[in-house]
């Protein structure tokens, strides 16, 4: 009696193979730009500052933004953390879901929020107004004033 | 009883541990980053939203939380690099185990100087 496999798994088509492989190298070399962009943030913001994590407030990101060199670092971490995270949490999909819907809905849907996010965070950097609120007096004193 | 395979990365012990390490910062961090880019929008919206949403960060629960996060971040990206130079580098599998203790050390030493850093203030002025 022979075995019967049902549904051998198939090889990938050439073309899904060289996706694949793509995001795999994408991986390694957006982590690695990430620990610099991570590990700069994660200095700038928490522990440099006086007061840490306290002296962030609205005032504190327009005076960074206020600079387009730290728009485009926040923009290019923006980008590669999203995408990074997004194809990790698509490689745990493709993992540990069993049913194939399940499997097809969730990597849509991580998709869908990192384009979601993504638009919208490079909106709010590249759109950012320091003096978007008429009582600026409290925020900005010096920025804003006409 | 059968021996446990011979030269297998992620099979057991270290290799598999840290495997499943990375799975779990990675899937922390990943929420993380979506409610971090959701609460920076706010700068959009108004000055008096971003600031209230920033108090939760200043609370005590918060600021205790984000040493985990900051730990997690660490671990990911030091134990990434490490995947990396199993990947690579020639003898990269050879010395995993070694690398997992280099990626740990530099671990405890960030944090050694992480912790005091952020209970200062948190509980601090």
């Amino acid at each position: 009696m022979s075995v019967v496999i049902e549904q051998p798994n198939q090889p990938r088509s050439r073309k899904g193979a060289q996706w694949e492989k793509r995001a795999w190298i994408f991986m390694r070399v957006s982590g690695i730009i990430l620990i610099f962009l991570i590990l700069g943030h994660l200095m700038v913001n928490l522990v440099l500052p006086e007061r840490g994590v306290k002296s962030i407030d609205f005032a504190f990101v327009a005076g960074k933004w206020s600079s387009p060199f730290w728009q485009v670092y926040d923009g290019i971490m923006l980008w590669l953390a999203l995408i990074h995270g997004t194809n990790g949490m698509r490689t745990l999909v493709n993992d540990y879901s069993e049913r194939e819907w399940v499997r097809k809905t969730l990597n849509v849907s991580l998709w869908v929020v990192a384009i979601a996010l993504v638009i919208l965070g490079t909106l709010v950097i590249t759109t950012f107004d320091p003096c978007i609120d008429p009582d600026v007096e409290t925020y900005l004193p010096n920025v804003c004033k006409p | 009883m059968a021996k446990r395979p011979a030269g297998t990365l992620y099979r057991g012990k270290i290799g598999m541990w840290s495997w499943v390490l990375h799975r779990i910062t990675g899937v922390g961090i990943y929420f993380f980053l979506l409610v971090h880019i959701l609460d920076t929008a706010l700068v959009r919206v108004s000055p008096e939203a971003y600031n209230s949403v920033m108090h939760v960060y200043k609370t005590p629960i918060v600021g205790v939380a984000e040493i985990g996060l900051v730990g997690a971040i660490l671990f990911h990206g030091f134990n990434g690099i490490r995947v990396v130079l199993i990947d690579y580098w020639r003898k990269g599998s050879k010395y995993q185990n070694q690398m997992f203790w280099v990626v740990l050390a530099i671990f405890v030493i960030l944090m050694a100087a992480w912790i005091p850093r952020q209970l200062m203030h948190t509980f601090g002025e």
